[in-house]
Parts: C-alpha cells; sequence; structure tokens
C-alpha cells in the first residue's frame, strides 16, 4: 500500500491502525504487554458487546472501529494479573455507550469511563500503565509525532495541544504550590499512557462537544481538573478528571443545542380535553 | 476480675488457634528471636546528603540473613548482616539448646561497615579451598570481602589475594562451580554501578534509567577459582555483560547437562537466563526462554520443584501495589516438550500478588511431602497514613533525563512506601494450588522484610525460618509440624566434586511421588538457606530410593532409607 493510498483511508480507521501499530510495536520491543492474550481478551469481549448491543438496540450491524478502540484502549492502558477484569471492563465500556445516553448521545467515552469504574470499584486486581516504554526518549518522539500527524488529519490537533499546553503551565503552578521540581511535575506526560490518553481519549469525536473553542475550552477544563486531583495525590487523576469534566460539558452542550421533540400524545390530550 | 482473666483468655485462645493451625495446614509458627539469645536491630547507612530527601528509598537494603555450619558440629548457625556505618554484623553460634550467641567479634566477622569501605548487603558461604570449612563472602555496597575459615575457629581476610575488586555495589553473590572442576567460583552481580560511591556522589545522576527498561546498573562479575586461593574476573570472556540492575541470582541445571545454569533477577527490567554450554560460555537466552520477555522489578530468585515432576520452577517476586502497579509474581514453570521454554504460572498457581514482595524461598514447612513458599515483603514503613506512591508514580513513569536524576525525585517526608504489608506463607495443596495463610499460622509481623532462610535449626525435622528486616530487628520462626508428617534430610559432601557439594542434586522417589532439590550456593534475597536438603515425606515412611548426581558427573543410588534421619553423605570416588 503506498503512503498516499494509506493516508487516503476513511479517518475513523486511522485510529485503530495507528493504535494497533503502537501496541505491536511496543509489544514487540518492549514486552509491554502481559500477554497478548488479555488484549485479546479485552478486544474480543469489546466487539462481542458492541454486535450484540448494536443488533439487539438498533436491530442493525454496528461499525466496530470504535469497539476496537476501546478494546485495545483497555488492553494496553489497564493492568491486571487476573483476565477477568480485561473482559468486564471491556464489557462495561460498551454497554455504557448504549446504557447511558441523554438525547441520542453518550456521555463519556467509554474506555475511560470503564477504567474508572475497574479503578474504584476493584483496585486490588487493577493497576493502569505507568511506566516508559524503553529507556530511549526515541519511542516516545515517533510515538508523538505520529499522534500529532494522527490527529491532525482527524482534525483535533487542537484539542491535544490545548491539555498539552496546559498541563505543562499547570505543572509549573503545581511545582509552586508543592515545592517538587518541575521536571517532576511534568514527568507524566512523558509517558505512554499519557499518549495514549491525549490523542485517543480526550479526542474521542462522540464523546466532545462540538465547537472548537469548546473543545479547547473543555480540555483545558480536563487538565484543571487533573491539577486539583493530582495536588490531592490521586494516581489516577487524568481518568478521573476526564470522567468528571467529560460528561458534564456534554450535557451542557446537549441541554443547550438538542430541541425537544413535543410528543404527539400531548396533542392528542390536549384536543380531548 | 475480667481484666485479670482476659490476658489468660487470650493466651488460651492463642493456644487453641494454634492447635488448628497444627491440625488444618500441618505446622503452626511461633517467633522466638528473644527467647533464643538473638537480639538483633538492623541499622540503615546513612548516604550521601545530596540523597537526604529520599535516603530510606535509597538506603532500603542491607538486612540479610544467611545460613552456615561454620565450625562443623553439625548444628547450624546464623550469619546476619548490618548496614548502618560503624554497626557490626552478627554470627549466631548455635548452642544446641535451641539458643544462640553471637560470636561475629570473636572470629572477625563483625566490624564490616563503614563510609569509606562501603556497607554490608549480604553473605554467602562456600568452601572455596576444600578445607572442609565453609568459607564466607560479605558483598557490599563497597569493598566486596572474602574471608577464609581457618578451622571454624577464626576467619582471614583474603580479598586482596583473591583478586576480588575495590567496590562493587553488589546486592547478589552465588558459589557455584560451573566448569565442574571441582572448585568453587563466584558470581557477584552489581545493583548502582561501580564507579557510584554513594556516600560521595559526583552528581545525582545514579538513579535507574527507567522503571522497567533500566541498562544503567552495576556490572557483573564472574570470578573463576584457580585452586592456589586467587580467582580470575572472566565474565566478558564467559559472555556475561549485562548492566540491568541485579537483585538476585540463583543457579540450577535446568536442562540436566550436569552443568549449572545462572538465573538472574533484575529491578528495573527483565530476568536473564545464561545458559552454561559445558563450563566454556554462557549464553543468554531470557527472551527466547520466555522469562525475559515482560519486564518487571525482580527481587528474589528461589528454585523449587514444586509440582514434584523432577523438573525446577523459578520464583522471582515483584511489585503489587493495590490500584497502582500490579506487576505480579512470576512463578516461571518449564514448559513440557518445548526445549527450554518457561510460562509464568503465578496466578494459576495463587502465588501472585504479595505486596512489595522481597526475599522469598521454598521448603516443606508442613512436611506433606510438597514445596511450601514463604515469602517477605514491605518496602519502606514509615508513617502510616501517609504514602508517597504518588509521588513515586510521578518519576517512574517519567522519562530517562527524570527518573535518573536523584534530583527529581519529591522528597519522602516520613511517607511510607509500600509499608506494613502482610507476609505471605502459601502453602502447597499438592494439586497445583497454593494457600495464603500468614496469619493462621503464626507469622504476622508487619515489618519491611528483606531475607528470609528456612533452615533446621534444632535438627528435629522442621524447617525453621530466619528473617532479616529492614531497619527492624531479626525474626526467628520456630516450626512446629503435626505429629506423624515424616521426612528425611541429606548433609551432602563432595570429594571429587566441590567439598560444599554445591550443585549436587538429590532425587528422591517415594510412595509413588518424586521430588529433585539441588544444593545451593545463595538463592532467594542475599540469603542462603541451609546446606542440609530437607524433604517432607506426608505420612509415608517407606522410601523408594534416592538418587544423587554430583557435580562430577557420578551418580550415587542409596535405597534402605528410613524416614526422619539426617543422612550425611559423602561423594563416593
Amino acid at each position: 500500500m503506498s503512503i498516499k493510498k494509506f493516508f487516503s483511508i476513511e479517518n475513523r480507521y486511522l485510529p485503530p491502525i495507528f493504535i494497533t501499530l503502537i501496541l505491536l510495536a511496543g509489544n514487540l520491543s518492549f514486552g509491554l504487554l502481559e500477554s497478548f492474550s488479555r488484549t485479546t481478551l479485552a478486544i474480543a469481549t469489546s466487539m462481542v458487546f458492541e454486535v450484540g448491543l448494536g443488533l439487539l438496540i438498533y436491530r442493525k450491524m454496528p461499525n466496530l472501529a470504535s469497539a476496537y478502540i476501546s478494546g485495545i484502549s483497555v488492553g494496553i492502558l489497564m493492568r491486571s494479573p487476573e483476565f477477568w477484569p480485561y473482559a468486564l471492563c471491556s464489557a462495561i465500556a460498551i454497554t455504557s455507550k448504549y446504557a447511558i445516553r441523554w438525547r441520542g448521545r453518550h456521555l463519556w467515552n467509554p474506555s475511560n469511563l470503564s477504567i474508572s469504574v475497574m479503578l474504584l470499584l476493584v483496585p486490588e486486581f487493577v493497576a493502569t500503565l505507568s511506566v516508559q516504554w524503553g529507556n530511549t526518549i526515541w519511542p516516545m518522539l515517533i510515538v508523538w509525532v505520529l499522534g500529532a500527524l494522527i490527529v491532525y488529519r482527524v482534525k483535533r490537533l487542537h484539542i491535544t495541544a490545548t491539555y498539552v499546553i496546559s498541563f505543562v503551565v499547570l505543572s509549573l503552578l503545581r511545582s509552586a504550590f508543592t515545592g517538587d521540581s518541575f521536571l517532576a511535575e511534568v514527568a507524566p506526560i512523558t509517558g505512554p499512557m499519557y499518549q495514549l490518553f491525549i490523542f485517543f481519549m480526550i479526542t474521542d469525536p462522540k464523546t466532545t462537544v462540538k465547537p472548537r473553542w469548546a473543545q479547547c475550552l473543555v480540555a483545558f477544563l480536563v487538565a484543571a481538573a487533573e491539577m486539583v486531583l493530582r495536588l490531592a495525590e490521586n494516581i489516577h487523576a487524568p481518568y478521573y478528571a476526564l470522567a468528571i469534566v467529560g460528561p458534564i460539558a456534554n450535557v451542557i452542550e446537549i441541554a443547550l443545542t438538542t430541541k425537544v421533540k413535543m410528543k404527539p400524545v400531548v396533542k392528542t390530550e390536549l384536543a380531548a380535553a | 476480675m475480667a481484666l485479670l482473666a482476659a490476658p489468660l483468655l487470650y493466651k488460651r485462645s492463642l493456644a487453641r488457634r494454634k492447635a488448628a493451625a497444627v491440625a488444618e495446614y500441618g505446622f503452626t509458627m511461633t517467633e522466638s528471636a528473644q527467647a533464643a539469645g538473638i537480639r538483633f536491630n538492623h541499622k540503615a547507612p546513612t548516604l550521601d546528603p545530596k540523597l537526604d530527601h529520599i535516603m530510606e528509598q535509597v538506603a532500603s537494603m542491607g538486612a540479610a540473613v544467611s545460613v552456615v555450619d561454620f565450625d562443623r558440629d553439625g548444628w547450624d548457625d546464623l550469619y546476619i548482616t548490618n548496614s548502618g556505618e560503624g554497626t557490626r554484623n552478627a554470627l549466631y553460634r548455635n548452642m544446641h539448646d535451641g539458643t544462640f550467641r553471637d560470636v561475629a567479634s570473636e572470629v572477625g566477622l563483625a566490624d564490616l561497615n563503614s563510609r569509606e569501605t562501603g556497607v554490608s548487603m549480604g553473605a554467602v558461604w562456600g568452601d572455596y579451598d576444600n578445607d572442609g570449612y565453609e568459607d564466607v563472602l560479605v558483598y557490599k555496597w563497597g569493598k566486596p570481602e572474602l574471608f577464609h575459615n581457618d578451622g571454624g575457629k577464626h576467619f582471614t581476610r583474603v580479598s586482596e589475594l583473591a583478586g576480588l575488586p575495590q567496590w562493587v555495589n553488589a546486592n547478589t553473590a552465588v558459589w557455584f562451580d560451573y566448569d565442574n572442576d571441582g572448585k568453587l567460583d563466584l558470581f557477584l552481580g552489581g545493583y548502582y554501578p561501580e564507579d557510584v560511591n554513594l556516600w560521595k556522589l559526583k552528581n545525582t545522576k545514579m538513579m535507574p534509567e527507567s522503571f522497567e527498561y533500566a541498562l544503567n546498573g552495576g556490572r557483573k562479575y564472574l570470578f573463576h577459582n584457580l585452586g592456589n586461593g586467587k580467582f580470575e574476573e572472566v565474565s566478558e570472556k564467559m559472555g556475561i555483560s549485562s548492566r540491568r540492575w541485579a537483585l538476585a541470582a540463583v543457579t540450577a541445571d535446568f536442562r540436566g547437562t550436569g552443568y549449572q545454569d545462572l538465573f538472574i533477577a533484575n529491578d528495573y527490567g527483565v530476568s536473564e537466563l545464561y545458559l552454561n554450554e559445558g563450563g566454556k560460555h554462557f549464553r543468554e537466552v531470557g527472551k527466547e526462554s520466555g522469562i525475559g520477555a515482560a519486564p518487571k522489578s525482580g527481587m528474589t530468585a528461589s528454585v523449587g520443584d514444586i509440582l514434584n515432576r523432577g523438573q525446577y520452577g523459578v520464583f522471582v517476586s515483584n511489585i503489587s501495589e493495590e490500584g497502582i502497579l500490579v506487576q505480579g509474581n512470576n512463578m516461571w514453570m518449564p514448559k513440557a516438550g518445548a526445549g527450554l521454554q518457561f510460562e509464568n504460572m503465578a496466578n494459576a498457581l495463587g502465588v501472585e500478588l504479595g505486596g512489595w514482595s522481597f526475599g522469598a524461598q521454598f521448603g516443606d514447612l508442613n512436611n506433606d511431602g510438597f514445596l511450601d513458599l514463604y515469602e517477605v515483603n514491605g518496602n519502606v514503613s514509615l508513617d502510616r497514613n501517609r504514602s508517597y506512591w504518588y509521588d513515586y508514580s510521578k518519576v517512574a513513569g517519567g522519562n530517562r533525563a527524570i527518573i535518573s536524576d536523584a534530583a527529581s525525585w519529591p522528597p519522602l517526608k516520613g511517607r511510607s512506601l509500600s509499608g506494613y504489608q502482610q507476609k505471605r506463607v502459601w502453602i502447597n495443596d499438592g494439586y497445583g494450588q497454593f494457600k495464603e495463610v500468614s496469619q493462621l499460622v503464626g507469622v504476622k509481623d508487619r515489618y519491611d522484610g528483606r531475607s528470609i532462610v528456612l533452615a533446621d535449626l534444632d535438627n528435629d525435622g522442621a524447617l525453621d525460618a530466619v528473617v532479616a528486616n529492614q531497619r527492624g530487628p531479626v525474626l526467628l520462626y520456630k516450626n512446629q509440624v503435626a505429629a506423624g508428617s515424616n521426612w528425611i534430610e541429606f548433609q551432602l559432601k563432595g570429594r571429587e566434586s566441590n567439598r560444599s557439594a554445591i550443585g549436587a542434586q538429590v532425587h528422591l522417589f517415594w510412595n509413588g511421588q518424586q521430588q529433585l532439590q539441588q544444593v545451593s550456593g545463595g538463592s532467594g534475597f542475599c540469603a542462603q538457606n541451609q546446606r542440609r536438603l530437607h524433604f517432607g515425606l506426608g505420612k509415608v515412611s517407606a522410601i523408594e530410593k534416592a538418587e544423587i548426581r554430583w557435580p562430577s558427573g557420578r551418580i550415587q543410588k542409596m535405597t534402605g532409607l528410613k524416614a526422619n534421619q539426617i543422612y550425611q553423605v559423602q561423594e563416593p570416588l
């Protein structure tokens, strides 16, 4: 496949292709996964739930790109010695898309919500990806450059850029508050967990607000909420920050922009009266 | 009256619980260090002031214990290291009545810890000159020291004659005869690089460059015994050139070649397996064998035939902290019929989650015929209510430039990092499952455990446990095994093989079962178990046979063995 042809692939398939390449390269080079089987389980569960719920509720075969991203995100970002958390987390992610909706839109990024739920409910069995891939800067740079190209292509780079700039500036502020070095405060964003977070979670088209300025505002608010959680020494601050700010922003946007259709039955009742 | 009765009722309840534990699990353990005369408190060193803000985290190792019968009286003694500058190591002589007496100062093994020469991290015993008395290597963050045992009465420092290096920040060493020439060789594994003097830092960039992929640790040494009290350093020549952060090493003949392979558990990265190619070269096969695929924080390496199949598995402890970092321990089991391939069965066997794990040892604690596993844990126990994990996770996930510089690390400020953890005593049910019973059998301490050894200290056929705790006391858990559980022990003495018989294997067959054990020159974390091999037999007392494979290649078969005996076996010529 030529490069030109590759970049002519439909936009929605770029993120899954990119994240798959990250997974394969990361595991072959650095053994980032405990095992392929757990990640495969997460992906398979996501897809099975997507197909099942799509057919059950909408009676049509859903596109599986989104379920694939959710599954692979769970498989990479969550760490557990057990198998069942991968299946459960993926199941929660996909089910949330169908069960938690308001006026036709789902509110949470599926994998963000499900990982947050797992961290809250069964912390004794799960953790998140928290270390570097390798000991050199090259894997990080490659992921950053390719990730930036992909989100640019899908017109989401401004979200990622806003978040990154906000995080760095707020790291300075945290450093002043805590007395810890700026490098210690900014260190987390150099890790792979953040690379997936900023390229795939906070840019998810289905769960971000629509206006460009609002997307930037929400990205900043996620970083701000994360700062508050970090000052409270919460290790999973980015997940929780997005899980709190994301749906609030969506609810506000839905409330402001969606017109509620009057039910016909009301007219009938009025006429009868 | 009620208040007065309370302690009595408590004692009675305790006795009942102990009886229940003996009935259910076949043994109970009672902490009795003070009663046995072991009053030893570990002190940590005070390193360069540039590390003041994370001192307890950096100076978090050095409590170690090893078992030796240094005076050849037939009763195992204990050597315990300290790490505070000016503190003394202890050599507890077994007084044959359940008590011990520290004779380290008398024999010349006490005064080893100073800023100038570094402080002790552990010790391993081996009769390197085959004179019948066990000599000792004390490895340090500093100058490694070799002491010759002069007839069990005194020790003479022979480090210079042996050709040991001036400074190694070592946390592991093992004696083994890699070329089967009858003379013990020595592996010494560096943790911090050898050009780092932790008391006089040139700069603060001495931390690992990655939490799981670090290659900037100390070098490894392989000393070939030349036979005249001198050793030749041959690591590069023999194919061992790793700079991973070694914390534990163990040797075993994994392939039945008659040569000892070398397994290294590394902190901040993958483990390594060096296959011994006929005593002429080592080949690292970690990745292809499966043990070097997923990087973790290896802290201990212990070998055991846990499924009674005549094959060794290797236990490597790692870090697990609820909701933060769940690496899980590794129990590497050989795959059937796949060459030398291992798979991690820790989860399936039930030994995966052990906290911030350090030392662990296999031993049949209840004499039921299956090897159990005792693991100690806990990293830094300071303020119970404040955790350093948040700040630790910030830098642990950071880029090399950040994590490798101690100056980037946020100050500890008296907080704990996986402190006050419950120890793990996993009982092997013989059907592929381990059950954690520490609280039920009496192991209730919450110190920062580092080094553990198992030894039959009173020659009664039950394995006792001795635990060295960082900035804490040494604990002696006396083991009381239920009546009717049988055992047998073998004390091997090499003749053509090295005198310590390190590397010799005993394959025991009884009641349709089998179990393979080996004499080890060091295992666990900074530890060495008793030289004697101990087998539990369950309720059975009839033993079919024992096959001993000596490092010389000689096979010795023993029949007509009786249970509940200690056999002294000399290598036939």
